[in-house]
């Protein structure tokens, strides 16, 4: 185990762990209500604004303060995306990814806690989903 | 159609927040979730420990909940399995090309106050919409 050691991958367990249980609390993590949420022009239901404004609550102030130091606690140093530009590939992306979040009502994090009533109560579809997200990703490794 | 429940939007959002918060300010990462599975699927990939942890995580926070509470939370799922198999990978192949999905972009990025997030989550959000328009016509 490199950098940062046992510590850092604690504190990221407990990073997941409180990740894990907002994505629930909030209903993120079930489709039906991302579908909700997304068919604006249906019966809109507008919680997910509300899970996006709470988590910008908390992150958009803590940000700013933490962008004034030098270096995170307990890592050398912050490891952020350096890239700037506008290009195809986030655009394309980006809208790849709406497109199958909006046929789904799945997105990446709500897709791994889903797993857990799926083993209890042994759902094909999020296991289905889930398998073929891991192999877009996969692809995209490969040929991307 | 679902109700609306901005009280426990808003407190799952701040756990998110939060959570998103202390993996910046502690380990000096963001909190990603297309980036931190995806990062594992790499070939010879750095990183792994903290990635692995961070996703265990998410498993064990649902597996708190589900014993807290005693029952199960909701899974709707009204697609079905071949729609589900091409979702997926439109997800998993799309915010890895993008550079990252609802958490990295929409959460982490836009608390940077990065132009690219912004762009990407008007992007997915934007296609998100339409695409369930178009469903509800087709359906």
């Amino acid at each position: 185990m490199k950098p940062g050691g046992v510590i850092v991958t604690i504190s990221a367990l407990i990073s997941g762990v409180l990740f894990g249980i907002g994505l629930i609390v909030s209903g993120m993590a079930n489709p039906a209500k991302v579908l909700g949420f997304l068919g604006v022009t249906g019966d809109w239901d507008p919680t997910l604004a509300f899970v996006m404004g709470g988590a910008l609550l908390v992150a958009v102030p803590a940000f700013r303060l933490i962008s004034d130091r030098k270096r995170p606690i307990l890592e050398k140093e912050f490891d952020l995306p350096e890239e700037k530009r506008i290009d195809t590939r986030l655009i394309a992306g980006s809208a790849l990814f709406g497109v199958g979040w909006g046929i789904s009502g799945f997105c990446p994090g709500p897709a791994v806690v889903a797993l857990v009533p799926v083993i209890a109560g042994g759902m094909v579809l999020v296991l289905a989903f889930f398998a073929a997200m891991i192999a877009g990703m996969v692809l995209y490794e490969r040929f991307a | 159609m679902q109700d609306f429940t901005p009280i426990s939007g808003l407190v799952g959002g701040m756990l998110i927040g939060l959570s998103t918060t202390l993996l910046m300010l502690l380990n000096g990462r963001i909190a990603g979730i297309s980036g931190i599975v995806g990062g594992l699927l790499r070939r010879g990939g750095a990183e792994v420990w903290w990635r692995a942890t961070f996703a265990t995580g998410l498993l064990l926070g649902a597996l708190a909940y589900v014993v807290w509470r005693g029952t199960e939370f909701p899974v709707e799922v009204a697609a079905s399995l071949p729609v589900l198999v091409v979702a997926g990978l439109l997800v998993g192949f799309g915010a890895r090309l993008g550079s990252g999905c609802t958490s990295g972009h929409g959460v982490s990025g836009i608390a940077r106050l990065s132009l690219r997030s912004v762009v990407a989550t008007v992007a997915f959000m934007g296609t998100g919409v339409l695409t369930v328009l178009i469903a509800g016509w087709v359906s």
